[in-house]
């Protein structure tokens, strides 16, 4: 293990760490409650995963393999970036498969590949309040979590059905977590929201600017909301990929000309090339 | 002459962690730390002492019982945290006696559940004794775990922390090396069954 001179391990100060670590403890305990803690300056602005990394920061050590994503990609800036950032202060082996991984910082993507035992899954958050878009004060929505008063979403979603027929909510779906904390899955696909329930990984969340941690154990229930005669349905463009032929991953669109030409591919990189050495 | 605290400050605070951390979200797994990370003061065994000192600060205070009271000098030197007169002001709670009442420790708030302690329960033996059988967020199904040395009315104890949640205390039991976490989601039922 070789770490950049000049910098502890992991980039963040020892203090800074205990006091993340106790707040990530404290978010596993209490299955969706969003503990605060106080974010630090990162090398790189709000919106690019600095609540994340400060959790990865606070979690990884010399035995991880770490893995980064960014809607689902290996290769794209950020999640390109974050991993030399973590292999510059931690020294850490870097991966871009699934299975090999034991830590995976995501922007908004869950692999495709099931998560497993012993992994651990950081979500990058840019809002983690679910409720802000309908409450804008916090310390009322502090007090619908702690009466566990849910209500204003139910109606928004009711509102939904009655406009447009179905929940028009296509990523950062709500979700309840443990049956008791209503939970912002992060901009994840609603396709990906399912892939949360009873996962056997870890799965912790930050949220930089807003300063945020939360968590959901595994192994613990993770339901999206709905209601008995409109049950939630995860989406996903009706198409195969045009690359691996996937027809159950979730796909990006590209558009390929000016005349309405668009092809499929799977979101996630890792899947989607797996899949085409398989086929070879 | 006080004894070390660890190593290496960074990597075992690390390891310590992450043994705490895959306890928490899997409730009733027995976590061991490496023997030797640390020459832990006495009575602290070795798990009871790096807990303390990867987690304990000057951000929180700490109450000590009278039988872990001679570990104060070790504490407040390597992790500089202030040590409380009163449990109930205190963010963990070391107990090496009785394991303290549930009910006169900090349980946060309702809308603040995370400000609530965190106890700290040194015990005989956490490979014999009574079996705990755990449910809840972490376990699939059933957790297994053998306690010696809780009170003997534990269970109803336990079952009183969790009646208020989202309020209620953390629960981390070590024992020489090893450790185990029982988070204030977990339900306990007694016996073999």
């Amino acid at each position: 293990m070789t770490i950049a001179a000049g910098y502890n391990f992991g980039y963040l100060d020892e203090a800074t760490k205990r006091m993340i670590r106790r707040a990530i403890l404290k978010a596993v305990a209490i299955p969706g409650h969003q503990v605060p803690f106080g974010s630090r300056e990162m090398p790189l602005p709000y919106g690019w995963g600095t609540g994340g990394i400060q959790v990865t920061a606070s979690v990884i050590g010399p035995d991880d393999v770490l893995k980064v994503i960014d809607q689902g990609a290996d290769d794209t800036t950020n999640a390109v970036s974050i991993r030399r950032f973590f292999a510059k202060v931690a020294g850490v082996a870097t991966t871009g498969r699934t299975a090999e991984a034991t830590l995976i910082q995501t922007r908004h993507r869950i692999p495709e590949t099931p998560l497993r035992e012993g992994q651990i899954l950081v979500y990058q958050v840019p809002m983690p309040e679910p409720l802000f878009r309908l409450e804008p004060r916090v310390a009322e929505t502090q007090r619908m979590h702690a009466l566990a008063d849910y209500g204003l979403m139910h109606v928004k979603l009711y509102e939904d059905i009655a406009r447009y027929g179905h929940v028009a909510i296509s990523y950062n779906y709500p979700v309840m977590v443990n049956r008791r904390y209503l939970m912002a899955p992060s901009p994840i696909p609603a396709f990906d929201n399912p892939k949360m329930d009873r996962m056997p990984a870890l799965q912790l969340f930050g949220a930089g600017r807003e300063k945020r941690i939360y968590a959901v154990p595994p192994h613990t229930e993770v339901r999206s909301l709905d209601f008995e005669d409109h049950p939630f349905v995860p989406i996903r463009a009706d198409a195969a990929c045009s690359l691996c032929g996937s027809r159950d991953t979730y796909l990006d669109e590209i558009v390929t000309d000016d005349r309405g030409g668009r092809r499929f591919i799977c979101s996630d990189t890792d899947w989607c090339a797996s899949r085409r050495e398989e086929g070879r | 002459m006080l004894s070390p605290g660890f190593a290496d400050p960074a990597l075992d605070a690390q390891r310590c962690f992450r043994a705490v951390l895959e306890a928490t979200s899997r409730p009733g797994r027995v976590q061991r730390l490496a023997e030797g990370v640390l020459e832990p003061p006495a009575p602290l065994g070795l798990a009871a002492a790096a807990v303390l000192l990867s987690l304990t600060d000057a951000d929180t205070p700490v109450w000590l019982d009278a039988e872990a009271a001679p570990a104060a000098d070790w504490l407040r030197f390597h992790a500089g945290c202030p040590l409380v007169a009163a449990p109930g002001d205190a963010a963990f709670v070391m107990a090496c006696g009785a394991m303290p009442p549930l009910d006169g420790l900090n349980a946060g708030t309702e809308e603040a559940p995370h400000e609530s302690a965190t106890l700290l329960v040194q015990v005989a033996a956490l490979d014999r004794g009574v079996t705990l059988r755990l449910s809840g967020p972490g376990i699939a199904r059933e957790h297994r775990l053998r306690v010696a040395g809780l009170p003997p009315d534990f269970g109803l104890r336990w079952a009183r922390n969790g009646a208020g949640f989202p309020r209620g205390v953390d629960l981390v039991l070590c024992a020489g090396a090893a450790l185990a976490a029982l988070p204030r989601t977990v339900r306990i039922t007694e016996g073999d069954g």
